[in-house]
């Protein structure tokens, strides 16, 4: 497929290549001072390459959603993230829209009105009435997005207690992830930078009863469909916890604790099974079965076969290995996280062993 | 206001006589003459634009095949790409300063610098800026900054590598990251000598629009370059000296021990004793100018693009009001704006929902502009010069760019798209490459002014044109896709994430559209110098244009007007009008009626 693209590139590239080449010869022959100002045939030229330009962006268009429309991500694994989507989607098809309609009329104006000599313009300076027009439509279509989109931010960010969220902190720092649960009582110990010593990596006060039951782990998991609360801290400079396929994302700052809330509702089973995902996961394995043939070549070792998992990815740039910090998440039913969680020391015991 | 203007350009033309011969030094290094600095600016833009352009080749070569070596990694980055592979800190460098030089040193002071120079006093009809002098001295600040900037690339650690945002604690601590050394503390003074630079340079083209305009030159008579250069103007007296202020505070953080962005950090084994400061406090001191500079980017080259599209379509711009008010409601709401970078930093949601009001708002005057554009060139006779294939192609990027900040300025949808390729697709559309096109434009169109008479060559123009128009919407179009997708910007390699494998082809397809439309630019760039020595004299006024510039005198001279200075009795967008019987022109034969004309009496009088 690339190959395919390199040489539709190459056409492309080719045709313009030689559209320019047609200009230079059309107008070659005069050598008048006013040479290099866009005569009639220039006009004409140039108003047909306006309406081929029209045609490559539509072209483009549908080329990207023909090619990569399935390199999107896949159905939202939270609750908030369906409605997330759903305004996605409508803003899209009001862009594409607006997107279509303006080109074809930009473009379509420049092929229609191109100079000619002898043609006249129309001296066309106001139309209250047509200012107005698009004016209001746009007031009246952007408020009802705009309230659309409040009313989704305000759900998504406002968490009430009454859900009785479970509360887990995601610490970051160069260039790794630490997710600390708050253990039987569900809350979180406190925790400074300046109690950071040896194994109690994230600076937990030992001293606090609270923090006790706290479990520190390097692999999030979650139940489903519960509530879940993120308490996000950094050790050292910005990060930004970014889960992708939850639509979740807010920034790991030093010195504040930063909050975001969402109830996962697909296991990882279940997301891959999705027909999306499986495709998706046999066309990656595909390319990296053709890297590994690659890499055998030069006798480097092949690529291990991939299989969906969720991720948490740092995504505010934060140093060297920025491009590298990553953690897994695995959503499961209440009785294999419990079961899982139960397997992992808590922090009493942690700091015991010292 | 406009007599005393004119009494000043009465005196100033009576010692117009005694010339006193210039020297190389004072004609063409510290010249206080608009026009020599307009030149020098842009060329400065030019050439900090070709260091910017290539840094990005070179990291899309990086991004599409990370996996390869490359020689020409070698030779542009040396030690840091041995054997031809890159290093991920100078990854980071390279976008951090691409970041910095294109919006700053080229679309700040190369797009407004170069045409608020030139065009001010010669469309407002006034004999050179309000203050030569401190023209200069914006000048000289501006290419010392630029020096100190490319200076920085050099330095031992590697230049500032924190993003052109530069959020501390990553650009306050060395130990985070090694360009956060010396090449952070050049890229701080730079912008430093920068802001200095800009701020001269804005008062002097404020003092000049409101105090030295021709008689008869009233503010609703105005060009809408000069509306679009004097709200810029205002907009950066307004929040470049907030820039200034974090930019110290991050000095001292740095340097001297403070805690303005810094609290809580153990990084490289140790306590920091910074306590009480806060990294969201800087992002908002940065968004106050940041937000405010994306305008400062595009108004200039909206005026442009506006002057271009009349006089192009031999029609008057569609809605002169409905511009100049939109102008004004923009630079309004973009001052309130800033949040929206901010959607996910941990301020308060309730800022993001009033954030999300005022960005959306900002959608209004820019949907006016843009349907006014469209109806601009709606049955004109359009002459399809290169400035105007480029007005076009803005106003298609900038409806492009902009339809998708509905989705980033919307809080809810941005949790998800932010800081992802989405962003980035999304704002070289907008205000990158809308403001490039803006600047090309302004080049073509003008370069008959700043050269003597001189044209560029138009079958270069149009090659230049159409490889670029295409090039850019195949760099930036996939792009949505690769953010759509979750990916993250400023990553290195994305090949720690499987997940991201599909995505290689799509990089790859944008790197090589990169690379043909940068290679598009040297065919610009060859124009352009050749054109300043061997490009064909045209006429006086090639583009049968309205506005005063035209009627300045081809040769450079100080006070542009050889004679006294032309009254201005109309607005500049006269073209096609009809006489009374609707027979012919109001001057017949003639599409186009210059500011300088007075009333004919087969005219209608309109209300400018």
């Amino acid at each position: 497929m690339t190959a395919f693209l390199v040489v539709l590139v190459i056409i492309l590239f080719g045709v313009a290549v030689w559209q320019m080449t047609k200009i230079f010869e059309m107008s070659k022959t005069k050598q008048t001072d006013t040479g290099e100002i866009a005569s009639d045939k220039d006009n004409k030229v140039n108003g047909y390459l306006m309406v081929m330009f029209l045609v490559f962006l539509y072209a483009l268009a549908i080329i990207c959603f023909w090619k990569w429309g399935d390199v999107l991500l896949p159905k939202a694994g939270s609750e908030h993230g369906s409605q997330i989507d759903n305004l996605m989607l409508i803003s899209m098809i009001l862009i594409f829209f607006v997107g279509i309609l303006t080109h074809w009329l930009l473009f379509g104006f420049a092929f229609k009105y191109r100079g000619e000599k002898g043609k006249k313009a129309v001296f066309y300076a106001d139309n209250d009435k047509l200012e107005f027009i698009w004016t209001i439509i746009p007031v009246v279509v952007l408020a009802g997005l705009i309230i659309y989109g409040l009313f989704t931010w305000t759900d998504i960010m406002n968490v009430s207690e009454e859900d009785d969220p479970l509360v887990v902190e995601l610490y970051a720092y160069q260039f790794d992830w630490r997710a600390r649960y708050g253990g039987d009582d569900n809350t979180l110990g406190e925790a400074n930078v300046r109690l950071i010593e040896g194994v109690n990596q994230l600076g937990v006060d030992g001293s606090d009863p609270n923090a006790q039951d706290d479990i520190v782990v390097n692999e999030l998991h979650l139940p489903v469909g519960r509530k879940v609360l993120f308490k996000m801290r950094s050790q050292d400079v910005l990060h930004s916890a970014y889960m992708p396929h939850f639509r979740a994302q807010m920034n790991c700052v030093p010195g504040m604790i930063t909050q975001f809330a969402f109830t996962p509702t697909i296991t990882t089973e279940e997301m891959r099974q999705d027909e999306a995902v499986v495709d998706k996961v046999k066309r990656i394995n595909e390319i990296r079965r053709e890297n590994s043939k690659e890499l055998a070549k030069k006798g480097e070792a092949p690529l291990e076969p991939y299989e969906f998992d969720y991720l948490l990815l740092c995504n505010k740039i934060c140093g060297i290995n920025h491009y590298n910090m990553q953690m897994k998440i695995i959503v499961e039913s209440q009785e294999d996280y419990e079961a899982w969680l139960a397997e992992q020391p808590n922090m009493a015991e942690v700091l015991k062993d010292q | 206001m406009s007599a005393h203007a004119e009494d000043l350009a009465v005196d100033h033309h009576d010692d117009h006589g005694h010339h006193h011969e210039q020297t190389f030094i004072t004609k063409y290094i510290f010249s206080t003459d608009h026009k020599m600095i307009s030149k020098q600016y842009l060329i400065t833009g030019i050439f900090m634009g070709i260091i910017g352009i290539l840094m990005s080749v070179l990291f899309r070569m990086q991004i599409a095949w990370p996996e390869e070596p490359f020689t020409i990694f070698e030779i542009f980055l040396g030690k840091w790409a041995e054997g031809g592979v890159m290093d991920p800190s100078v990854y980071l460098a390279l976008v951090t300063i691409h970041g910095t030089i294109m919006v700053f040193f080229v679309l700040t002071a190369g797009l407004s610098g170069t045409f608020s120079n030139l065009l001010i006093p010669l469309q407002i009809g006034a004999r050179d800026m309000a203050s030569g002098f401190l023209n200069m001295v914006s000048y000289w600040l501006f290419f010392i900054s630029s020096v100190v900037m490319v200076c920085s690339l050099f330095v031992e650690a590697g230049p500032a590598s924190a993003g052109w945002t530069v959020y501390p604690p990553l650009s306050a601590l060395p130990q985070a990251i090694p360009g956060s050394g010396a090449g952070m503390t050049l890229w701080l003074v730079s912008l430093a000598i920068f802001i200095a630079s800009s701020l001269l340079g804005s008062l002097n083209y404020i003092v000049t629009t409101l105090n030295l305009r021709t008689k008869g030159m009233s503010m609703t008579r105005l060009p809408l370059t000069i509306w679009a250069f004097f709200i810029t103007a205002i907009i950066g007296v307004v929040s470049f000296p907030v820039l200034l202020s974090a930019a110290l505070m991050l000095i001292m953080d740095r340097s001297f021990g403070t805690s303005f962005f810094l609290s809580d950090i153990y990084i490289a084994g140790e306590v920091l004793h910074n306590q009480g400061g806060s990294p969201v406090l800087f992002e908002h001191l940065f968004w106050f100018l940041g937000h405010p500079e994306v305008y400062i980017v595009i108004l200039p080259a909206m005026g442009i693009v506006s002057e271009v599209m009349a006089t192009n379509s031999r029609k008057p711009i569609f809605g002169y009001r409905a511009m100049v008010a939109s102008i004004l409601a923009i630079a309004f709401l973009s001052t309130i704006v800033w949040g929206h970078h901010m959607f996910v930093s941990g301020m308060n949601p309730f800022l993001g929902s009033v954030f999300t009001f005022t960005t959306l708002l900002i959608a209004i005057p820019s949907a006016v502009k843009a349907f006014n554009w469209i109806t601009t060139i709606w049955k004109g006779n359009l002459q399809m010069n290169t400035a105007m294939l480029f007005s076009i192609a803005f106003v298609s990027t900038f409806i492009t760019g902009g339809l998708t900040g509905i989705i980033l300025g919307d809080s809810a949808l941005d949790i998800n798209v932010h800081d992802t390729y989405f962003v980035i697709a999304h704002f070289h559309l907008v205000m990158g490459i809308s403001a490039v096109y803006g600047l090309l434009a302004g080049v073509y169109h003008w370069f008959p002014k700043m050269f003597e008479g001189r044209l560029m060559n138009k079958n270069l123009g149009y090659i230049h044109f159409w490889i670029t128009a295409i090039g850019a919407y195949g760099i930036f179009f996939p792009m949505h896709f690769v953010g759509m997708a979750g990916l993250p910007r400023r990553y290195y390699t994305n090949t720690n994430f499987p997940y991201f494998d599909d995505l290689a082809d799509i990089n790859v397809v944008i790197t090589i559209f990169a690379i043909i439309t940068a290679a598009a630019q040297v065919v610009f760039l060859y124009n352009f110098f050749h054109s300043i020595f061997y490009g064909k004299i045209g006429p006086k006024n090639p583009w049968k244009s309205n506005t005063l510039e035209w009627t300045a005198e081809v040769k450079h001279i100080h006070g542009n007007w050889d004679g006294p200075i032309p009254h201005v009795y109309r607005w500049s967008y006269d073209y096609s009008k009809l006489n009374k019987d609707e027979t012919d022109y109001v001057i017949p034969g003639q599409d186009y009626i210059p500011q300088n004309i007075p009333l004919k009496e087969n005219e209608e009088e309109l209300n400018h």
